[in-house]
């Protein structure tokens, strides 16, 4: 990977911190007529409101406030939590690491699922199999999360009672508990995205499927299997990767709904927790570290692309 | 030629699906209040969470009150909503979009990598911080939908326009010497617009199911509202005891959001002229 692309997307990379930093705060700051209001509520005293504004710099012009956020947040300081009174990063990273482990499992199973389902219906095209992922990938899509978990409840906890139907426990603490309590949240989160993936998956076997160099290799009288998994898989799960790096952020929007139905506390759900008492520290430190989060994934994504196809021009 | 091309719609098996489930919605959106059996507001205590039957058919929730009723009531918070969202979305996405095409160069560069930075936001998350901000309610949470939609809209939008721009027939427009004006207006423009029309459709499939979920997490339609999302929401608690109270909202969301899905592709295939026979 030459010197000059690898600088270009650190560039980017450093970019989109700048909007989405400028973003989160001009939402979170700016956009509410009067933070301080915000904060202590609409019956506050007018000195408690003065004290507060020159506490928190509401004085200050607007673009003073966003330099000193930018400023400590690059240093990892988003300040203190108006709810706990504790410093908000270290807790929105363990948070933090709590979703990615959610994250990681989802994208684990829905790359097992999601493959094979794309593959066998691209092979049975118009056939009633294909016909069969075809109506899962609708439905799939068309379930918002808080639907898809509640109807999994209903199931596999309430009438099958099968697994517990929400709570958390770290890993470390019991192995077995922690795992079984994650089974519901994580195949509700990734429901969506191996409807969408095996859609990808299924057009891009077909096209791939029809290229000259797949009818050079089977006229060359390699058996099927062999075309199918050395020559025309690789070729057909490249432009996957930028598919399931842009799922992503849905995967993000999906965990905040998971981890506020499962009680899983993870960022999603302590993002919720700083909405609705509008804690704007936590709000923006939650903000930020998930934008960073997609950021980091769909440059690594990129990296990976590059990396795989010696096609690529970079530019 | 629109004649022409609901035929075509209607000949796809996805695109009669769609219509036909998004048509019942449109009834109910329209007369549903007319149409419901009895009053969504009316509580009974003795009828609380009366199973589906003669009485009540879809069941009768935490407060006897008919589900059926609400559900049909509750079309017209849900639906029409979240239409508006994507069609201010599509409209503020377009006019980026193409001014991004139009301008090209160094200015469309700038536009479109800030336009990748705001998607490194997630759709919801940007929904509910705009929402946290402006206020809970329905109109505040479908124009944080319409804001959160914009950047992905504009993309696609400025994508279509570059491809159009690029095809033969425009070139031979502007080696005919027509006027820019025509260019854009009879040239392009038609042809811009179908890929995002199906774009669009399929978005209020997302915008149903982002607007029921901001209802759901409490920072959209407030109760007593009869809103989707919302009963979902109310009805949790109970699931053990009634789950047809959550069933009957959570399904027809999804009935919803699979009919947009459904009228879109539908549309992709009626409008792609390589499909037609």
């Amino acid at each position: 990977m030459p010197a000059r692309w690898l600088i270009r997307r650190l560039l980017l990379v450093s970019y989109t911190v700048l909007v989405v930093s400028l973003l989160v705060f001009g939402i979170t700051q700016v956009l509410p007529a009067d933070a301080a209001v915000a904060l202590l509520g609409e019956n506050a005293t007018p000195e408690a409101l003065a004290a507060i504004r020159l506490r928190l710099g509401l004085n200050d012009p607007a673009w003073l406030q966003y330099l000193h956020w930018l400023g400590a947040a690059l240093g990892g300081d988003f300040g203190t939590s108006m709810r706990t009174g504790q410093s908000v990063a270290p807790m929105m990273l363990v948070a933090l690491s709590r979703s990615l482990l959610l994250a990681g499992f989802a994208l684990v199973l829905m790359l097992c699922i999601a493959v094979p389902l794309g593959i066998w219906a691209a092979l049975r095209q118009g056939k009633a199999a294909d016909m069969v992922s075809g109506m899962i990938s609708y439905v799939g899509v068309s379930l918002p999360e808080f639907v898809t978990a509640t109807l999994l409840v209903i199931c596999f906890a309430d009438r099958l009672q099968w697994l517990p139907a929400t709570g958390y426990i770290p890993p470390g603490e019991d192995f077995a508990g922690s795992m079984i309590r994650l089974v519901l949240p994580v195949v509700t989160v990734s429901l969506m995205m191996i409807a969408h993936v095996a859609r990808m998956v299924r057009s891009e076997m077909i096209d791939v499927l029809h290229t000259d160099y797949i009818r050079a290799a089977r006229l060359k009288g390699l058996s099927g299997q062999r075309v199918l998994l050395r020559h025309a898989l690789p070729n057909a799960l490249l432009p996957v990767i930028t598919i399931v790096a842009l799922d992503v952020g849905y995967l993000l929007g999906g965990i905040i709904v998971v981890e506020e139905i499962f009680a899983i506390p993870g960022i999603g759900r302590q993002l919720i927790i700083a909405i609705n008492t509008r804690d704007l520290p936590a709000i923006q430190a939650g903000a930020m570290i998930m934008a960073l989060t997609y950021a980091v994934a769909n440059t690594i994504a990129d990296m990976a692309y590059a990396a795989l196809d010696r096609r690529i021009r970079y530019e | 030629m629109s004649d022409n091309l609901l035929r075509r719609l209607w000949r796809t098996k996805q695109g009669r699906i769609g219509a036909i489930v998004l048509g019942l919605a449109a009834l109910l959106c329209l007369f549903g209040p007319n149409l419901a059996p009895q009053n969504p507001e009316a509580i009974d205590f003795l009828g609380r969470f009366r199973p589906p039957g003669a009485q009540n058919w879809l069941g009768a929730d935490q407060l006897g009150r008919d589900v059926l009723s609400r559900l049909m009531t509750g079309a017209r918070s849900t639906i029409p909503l979240a239409l508006l969202a994507t069609l201010l979305g599509t409209l503020a996405g377009a006019v980026i979009g193409t001014l991004s095409a139009y301008l090209g160069g160094r200015w469309d560069e700038a536009i479109m990598r800030s336009i990748d930075a705001v998607m490194a936001v997630p759709g919801l998350l940007l929904a509910l911080l705009l929402v946290s901000s402006l206020g809970k309610g329905s109109l505040n949470a479908a124009l944080a939908i319409a804001i959160a939609f914009t950047p992905g809209m504009a993309r696609v939008t400025r994508s279509v326009a570059l491809s159009v721009r690029a095809q033969d027939y425009v070139k031979a427009a502007i080696a005919r010497g027509e006027r820019g004006s025509f260019i854009v207006l009879r040239e392009m423009l038609p042809n811009v617009i179908g890929p995002v029309v199906v774009e669009t459709t399929i978005r209020v499939a997302f915008a149903v199911m982002l607007f029921a979920t901001l209802s759901f997490l409490g920072l959209g339609a407030q109760p007593p509202a009869s809103e989707w999302g919302l009963m979902v929401a109310e009805a949790r608690r109970f699931v053990h005891q009634a789950p047809w109270i959550i069933l009957a909202p959570a399904i027809a969301i999804g009935i919803t959001a699979i009919g947009f899905n459904l009228l879109g592709d539908g549309l992709r295939d009626a409008l792609n002229p390589r499909d037609e026979r």
